[in-house]
């Protein structure tokens, strides 16, 4: 038997998807970046949506996230992609807008925006990439970064006399009624980005139902700038992060909530 | 004859921003011009054209919504007032940098900082040299009557359009309050998504169909090669308007020895100035900028040879005064200019206007 007699259609267990653009990979190795630009780019080609999914990229390292996924996108200032994508998404309430955005430009410059599309329930899904660290700036101290954690501007870890507390974004998103669905996901393992494709894909599914405000947020690694490996990365990410930032469904308006006792 | 009305500036702007198609305001509240969307949200046009009307939550987010609304090619607008236009320079910048079409008016009020709510012209700079960071710059038109105020909605889109560049109407609080009889343009039907696609369908964010390559509406570019042809493109747009877009309206210039050049509420003024000096023998005349980028520097170039002086009357410490200037020496003369000017939301009288141009080029 020689390799040809494998390469087969009906072998096929893994293909990239067509709307993933083969570019040369800016993302360092180890990055969670590069796992969910694939799953978006699977989830708008299995929506059959490519022709009226407008994406809106941040400022941080997915600026560029419109080199890796064929759509048409806008680039957004630092912070103001949900204000951007509420621009897009009212005049043209056909289209399937989201936003992917990290930590120093959702939490940080961007909170006002955020908070703001989020309570007009604006029919966007929003992507909130969480390494609790500035990457493209070179690994300073974000809004999310852990008290204690060591980053270039807080380089004796983060002190909360100094510089305040963790913030917890996703949760005070949960809290405002503008939103349909707000989650907390990770990539670090085969089931997470399993778990974590099928929240943002019922994200999309809720936008294309102009059901409103859908936020998913990835606890992501940033091996670069924790100066860790990949592995101890994501190590590092279940130890500290996930304690901080507990993974799972926040808000999901499909359930029925039960009806209060009294 | 369209339809005659008694209206104030503010309002005639929300009312010709409906009849010329528009797709789409957002804005915040200020004074002086917050009527501008309280006349959007009486009049309701999502029921009757289409139009979006958001009162954003910033002027930040509201010039980021119209960035988003006019890169998927439609015709977007907001309005504010000096310290929020100051607050929207960083999407503005972005906006040019983009190539985007969008029109911004700026009701100015005094300043700086908080300033006053009354009238201003001090953000002339802020305008016409760019304002945010980086090399750009706005197509700047100056109304100078309430007809104007109606008028130049559709031009300003007209030539962003035209240009792939924001529009801005440069225009103060006393204008914006000021009520005056205004004939209302015809109702113009907003685009269709076809024509839509027609218009800019080679650029906008209309979703990307299998006939094309994906679009990407962005200022940045890393290469700094690309990024310095991306500048020398720009530069070639603004030469191109320098040469086809200027226009400013002469006033009794003619046998005019003097010559004032005022531009919106200040050239109202000087209409009454000119009157009070000719009655006193002095021959003046009047340059009014309705662009004031570009600059129409070539009618005061013309005129520098055979006058006796310039007199740039703003509500301002003197900032256009500086492109006249310019434009004196540009005609390589040494014709006088002078400025004359109010601050801090005082309009200038036109008996001070006079006093200046005596004291100025009279009494020495």
């Amino acid at each position: 038997m020689d390799i040809n007699d494998i390469i087969k259609p009906e072998n096929l267990v893994y293909d990239k998807s067509p709307l993933q653009i083969d570019t040369i990979m800016h993302y360092c190795p180890g990055c969670s970046h590069g796992v969910v630009h694939k799953l978006v780019a699977e989830i708008i080609e299995e929506l059959g949506i490519q022709e009226d999914t407008i994406g809106v990229s941040p400022v941080g390292c997915a600026v560029f996230a419109y080199n890796y996924i064929d759509i048409d996108w806008q680039q957004a200032a630092h912070g103001r992609a949900p204000a951007v994508a509420t621009g897009i998404a009212r005049t043209n309430p056909e289209k399937i807008v989201f936003t992917y955005q990290g930590d120093g430009d959702l939490a940080s410059i961007g909170a006002g925006e955020i908070l703001h599309a989020c309570n007009r329930g604006e029919n966007i899904v929003v992507i909130f990439i969480n390494n609790a660290i500035y990457g493209m700036t070179g690994g300073q101290m974000a809004p999310t970064t852990l008290i204690g954690q060591p980053t270039s501007t807080s380089p004796n870890g983060r002190d909360v006399a100094l510089n305040g507390y963790p913030m917890k974004m996703t949760e005070i998103i949960a809290t405002l009624p503008g939103t349909y669905y707000v989650t907390r996901q990770s990539v670090h393992t085969a089931a997470t980005v399993r778990k974590c494709k099928k929240a943002i894909k019922k994200a999309f599914q809720n936008v294309i139902a102009k059901k409103g405000t859908s936020f998913v947020e990835v606890v992501s690694t940033c091996n670069s700038g924790w100066k860790m490996t990949p592995v101890g990365a994501n190590t590092w990410m279940e130890e500290n992060m996930f304690p901080e930032y507990v993974p799972g469904d926040l808000k999901d308006n499909d359930i029925q909530k039960p009806a209060s006792g009294n | 004859m369209g339809e005659l009305r008694l209206m104030k500036g503010n309002e005639v702007l929300a009312e010709a921003a409906i009849r010329c198609g528009c797709d789409a305001y957002f804005g915040y509240p200020i004074t002086p011009q917050s009527e501008v969307m309280e006349t959007l949200m009486e009049q309701k046009p999502w029921e009757s054209t289409g139009m979006v009307v958001l009162q954003a939550e910033s002027e930040v987010a509201s010039i980021n919504m119209v960035y988003g609304a006019a890169a998927s090619g439609k015709k977007a607008m907001t309005s504010s007032s000096s310290p929020g236009i100051s607050l929207m320079t960083e999407g503005i910048s972005y906006i040019a940098g983009a190539e985007l079409p969008c029109l911004i008016v700026n009701v100015q009020r005094g300043g700086p900082g908080l300033g006053t709510i009354q009238p201003s012209q001090a953000d002339y700079f802020q305008a016409v040299k760019g304002g945010g960071h980086g090399d750009y710059r706005l197509i700047t038109l100056a109304p100078a009557s309430v007809q104007e105020m109606h008028d130049f909605v559709k031009l300003a889109f007209d030539l962003a359009f035209k240009y792939r560049n924001p529009s801005m109407i440069l225009t103060d609080g006393a204008l914006g309050q000021m009520m005056e009889k205004v004939e209302l343009a015809d109702y113009t039907p907003r685009r269709t998504k076809e024509e839509i696609i027609d218009q800019c369908g080679s650029w906008a964010t209309t979703g990307k169909t299998s006939g094309r390559e994906k679009h990407v509406i962005t200022s940045l570019e890393m290469d700094s090669h690309k990024m310095e042809q991306n500048n020398l493109r720009f530069q070639d747009k603004f030469k191109n308007i320098e040469a086809n877009e200027v226009r400013y309206e002469a006033i009794r210039c003619d046998d005019a020895e003097l010559i004032l050049v005022a531009f919106g509420t200040s050239s109202r003024i000087c209409q009454k100035a000119i009157e009070l000096a000719r009655d006193k023998g002095i021959k003046v005349g009047l340059i009014r900028p309705i662009t004031l980028y570009p600059f129409p520097t070539a009618i005061i170039a013309e005129l520098a040879p055979r006058v006796k002086g310039f007199l740039s009357v703003e509500m301002s410490a003197g900032q256009m005064v500086e492109d006249v200037k310019l434009a004196v020496y540009n005609a390589r003369c040494i014709t006088p200019v002078e400025h004359f000017g109010r601050m801090g939301g005082i309009l200038p009288s036109p008996n001070e206007v006079v006093d200046a141009l005596e004291s100025k080029f009279l009494n020495q």
